[in-house]
């Protein structure tokens, strides 16, 4: 296994791993002293949970999403990621719902204070299956997190040595928009190995580009031949069937510039009308960061926890100001996340802070649709002058 | 970023519903250095964390000062900690005033309730660093006489002929003798060079507008007025999303922002 | 001190007026002083006058059964006194001086005389006056929204 006279497969390289070797790529990525983590059928959905083998996989699973709608249905044949993104988004892993952040002491008879910092030791974790508008949203989340004085230590530790095993997606939903977004469907950066499955009458095989060191190391030992340009163009096709196939498409236009000169459009009052505020939009969105607070203390009163938690905008109590909240009306909530995901998001990150992954529209209760709501916004805009240059 | 555990060395009530709690480090540990118009995250055990306005750097004569309101669960706690106890204290954090920009020109500084909090470090600078600025005018406003800050200070102010100093209140009770109205008036009165002017504000933002408002009809340009601003912090490193305003991430970007960088975003309903 | 017309013509409110019109005015003007607690006027009495603050201090009031509340105080370049423009000119408020107050005082029936005989000063003295009057509008309304109360404020 460790023979070093073997020639390993390096960064840039494509080989091919038949299906049959699944378990031995699953297996190889388990000795590295990974913690595997893929897609899974449960309770009606795909979400990610621990993965031992390619049985634990959703083989032969595809799935139907429109707006505010989700369903799997059976396959006709034995894909294994023959579907596209689920509810969960690999974020809770790096950034988790619910995290400690320090823990207080108090000394006796109530005297001193002591505090300590939680330790950031999470396990490895390798991500099995991370689509490309996923990656992206990894991308984008890091440019949140970790530059500036105060990186997350805790997404920085979990984030630098997961392993991210990425599949070019061949089905997508009806929710897909990552073309329009120009994320995917192809992942190009940012992987350790991207797998394109193929499976035609050829067999039931995947191609496998590998994008680091550390991707190189997963395939020694396992079964692989070198992929050929019929391998090349076998996943190119796979690719070219997902462009063609996108549920969704956002208007390729300077949404920055448009959302920031339409903050009075009445489309806001109109969708508004729909949306509950419930926040699914934010808890299923892969680049959603938002959190709050929370302290508790035991019932001795000489122990407290400082931890954070999974926070929405569209929580009446989140734009709290002293003498109220910012942001009362659901018109204003729906606004600000819809601009900060899509206009706001490039003066703080350089980027967008959408993905196309399509999840806000599947996930949302009454199917608000991100890319229908630009759309109603860029056919009539209103207000002339965008705040960022007004006089 | 975790806090470090301080010891409130003193307390002191401003008003009603501020007190001022004068913090030391423990020992062997330094206290952070906060730049005028900066601020730090407070925190009480099991109770949680506010942002405060740090009304006083430390200095070798005196402790690190934080202005506390009691308005909610966390502040109204802090606000009763009692000297000898401990807080944690983190920072520091977000922008400062711009006093360097200031040099070789007057200053005006616009202070509003409890604005004058994170404007006395500004004002300790100016007159530690005198001969650098030219005219230094200080225009403060509140609500009545008892509900003003730092009013010993004040007086010590007023008494100085390098200072031009002003208070005036919405309202007068019948021990008040001094001007009333609003402090845009104050604004209105004072003798400065709007050609070569920064001023600085801090107050309720309904009068932060009305002031620089009447700045402007004075002659000084938006890119010369700069406010502090108010928002949530929940981490104050511009990873929690609550104090966002616009693009703007007010515990990093802010709390001190150019008036005209923000005042298009300020007249946005429900920003 | 600087002669009347001068005054008028450093003051804000009248920043429209030509200076033609300024010496016009100015004409009917005389200037006073008022000791510490004098009254500028009285609430309920004829009001006649028209008063710009050159330096000093008044205080206007009105008499609660506890005592004088101050509701405003006026500096220099502030007006005072409006109820020579409409009738029945009785004052509204009380004003006094604290400390020595150096006024230009004017006779509200010359002034009214004046602008009937002269449309076009009366015009731009109404412009004057209105300026003051809306000013002091949003002052009283940013008094009123009590922004430093615990509910509005910051």
């Amino acid at each position: 296994m460790t023979d070093v006279a073997r020639s390993t497969p390096r960064t840039g390289d494509s080989v091919i791993v038949e299906r049959g070797a699944l378990d031995a790529l699953l297996g190889s990525i388990a000795r590295q002293g990974y913690q595997v983590l893929g897609p899974t059928v449960h309770d009606g959905a795909i979400v990610y949970r621990e993965v031992h083998s390619a049985a634990d996989l959703p083989i032969g699973w595809g799935d139907e999403q429109d707006g505010g709608t989700y369903r799997l249905r059976r396959r006709e044949d034995e894909a294994v990621f023959g579907y596209a993104v689920g509810p969960q988004s690999w974020k809770q892993f790096l950034h988790p719902p619910r995290l400690r952040l320090w823990r207080a002491r108090r000394g006796q008879n109530g005297a001193g204070l002591e505090i300590v910092e939680e330790p950031t030791d999470a396990p490895r974790y390798a991500f099995f299956g991370v689509r490309s508008c996923e990656l992206h949203a990894i991308a984008i989340q890091d440019r949140v997190f970790l530059p500036g004085a105060h990186p997350d230590l805790s997404y920085a530790s979990r984030r630098e040595d997961a392993l991210l095993v990425a599949v070019n997606c061949g089905e997508p939903s009806g929710t897909c928009f990552c073309v329009s977004m120009g994320t995917g469907p192809k992942a190009s950066a940012g992987y350790d190995l991207a797998l394109t499955e193929v499976l035609d009458g050829g067999g039931h095989r995947f191609v496998i580009e590998v994008g680091s060191d550390r991707g190189a190391l997963v395939l020694d030992g396992v079964p692989h031949r070198a992929a050929d340009a019929a391998d090349a163009r076998d996943a190119e096709q796979v690719t070219a069937y997902a462009v063609a196939r996108m549920g969704r498409e956002m208007p390729e236009v300077d949404l920055r510039a448009l959302l920031y000169a339409n903050y009075e459009h009445p489309r806001w009052d109109e969708v508004a009308e729909r949306c509950l505020t419930c926040g699914n939009c934010t808890m299923v969105c892969p680049t959603c960061f938002c959190t709050s607070a929370e302290d508790t203390a035991d019932l001795t009163g000489e122990e407290a926890e400082h931890s954070r938690r999974w926070e929405s905008c569209f929580s009446v109590h989140f734009s709290h100001v002293t003498g109220g909240e910012a942001r009362l009306s659901p018109r204003s909530r729906y606004r600000q996340w819809m601009t900060h995901k899509l206009a706001t998001w490039f003066d703080q990150f350089g980027t967008s802070g959408c993905v196309g992954c399509g999840r806000c529209i599947t996930w949302c209760p009454v199917g608000i649709d991100i890319t229908e709501e630009v759309s109603a916004i860029l056919s009539n805009p209103t207000d002339p002058t965008p705040p960022s240059e007004a006089s | 970023m975790t806090p470090r555990a301080h010891r409130v060395v003193s307390r002191r009530r401003e008003t009603a519903d501020t007190w001022t709690l004068a913090l030391e480090s423990l020992p062997g540990q330094k206290l952070p250095l906060f730049a005028p118009g900066q601020f730090g995250m407070l925190y009480k055990f099991g109770v949680g964390e506010v942002p405060i306005s740090v009304s006083g750097a430390s200095t070798a004569l005196d402790p690190l000062r934080c202005t506390v309101r009691a308005v909610g669960s966390v502040s109204s706690a802090l606000a009763a900690t009692a000297p000898g106890d401990l807080v944690g204290l983190r920072g520091p954090y977000g922008s400062r005033w711009p006093l360097a920009e200031a040099v070789a020109g007057d200053v005006v500084i616009v202070a509003g309730g409890l604005g004058l909090a994170p404007l006395r470090p500004a004002i300790h600078h100016l007159l530690a660093h005198r001969n650098e600025y030219e005219r230094v005018i200080v225009s403060y406003g509140g609500r009545s006489a008892d509900e003003m800050l730092f009013v010993p200070e004040l007086e010590e102010w007023r008494g100085r002929f390098d200072l031009d100093v002003d208070v005036i209140v919405d309202i007068a009770g019948p021990d008040w003798h001094g001007k009333v109205g609003v402090v845009t008036k104050l604004v209105e009165l004072a003798a400065f060079d709007p050609n070569n002017t920064i001023a600085m504000m801090c107050g309720p933002e309904v009068m932060l507008r009305f002031a620089a408002l009447t700045l402007r009809s004075r002659g000084v340009p938006k890119e010369r007025i700069y406010i502090s601003m108010e928002r949530n912090m929940h981490c104050a490193v511009a990873q929690c999303g609550h104090c966002q305003f616009g693009p703007m991430f007010v515990c990093r970007e802010g709390p001190v922002q150019r008036y005209d960088v923000v005042e298009p975003w300020l007249r946005v309903q429900e920003l | 001190m600087e002669s009347i017309e001068e005054t008028l013509a450093a003051t804000r409110m009248f920043h429209n007026l030509t200076p033609e019109q300024l010496s016009g005015v100015a004409q009917l003007g005389e200037e006073v002083e008022f000791t510490d607690r004098a009254r500028l006027m009285t609430e309920g009495e004829p009001a006649e006058s028209f008063y710009l603050i050159r330096e000093g201090f008044v205080a206007l009031q009105t008499e609660a059964p506890t005592g004088a509340i101050t509701i405003e105080t006026l500096h220099g370049g502030d007006p005072v006194g409006w109820s020579w423009l409409f009738e029945p000119h009785l004052a509204h408020f009380d004003a006094r001086s604290r400390g020595v107050t150096y006024a230009v005082r004017f006779d509200g029936a010359s002034l009214r005389e004046r602008c009937v005989q002269d449309p076009g000063l009366g015009y731009e003295l109404m412009r004057s006056f209105a300026s003051v009057i809306v000013e002091r509008l949003d002052a009283t309304r940013l008094q009123l929204l009590d922004v430093y109360g615990r509910v509005n404020g910051g």
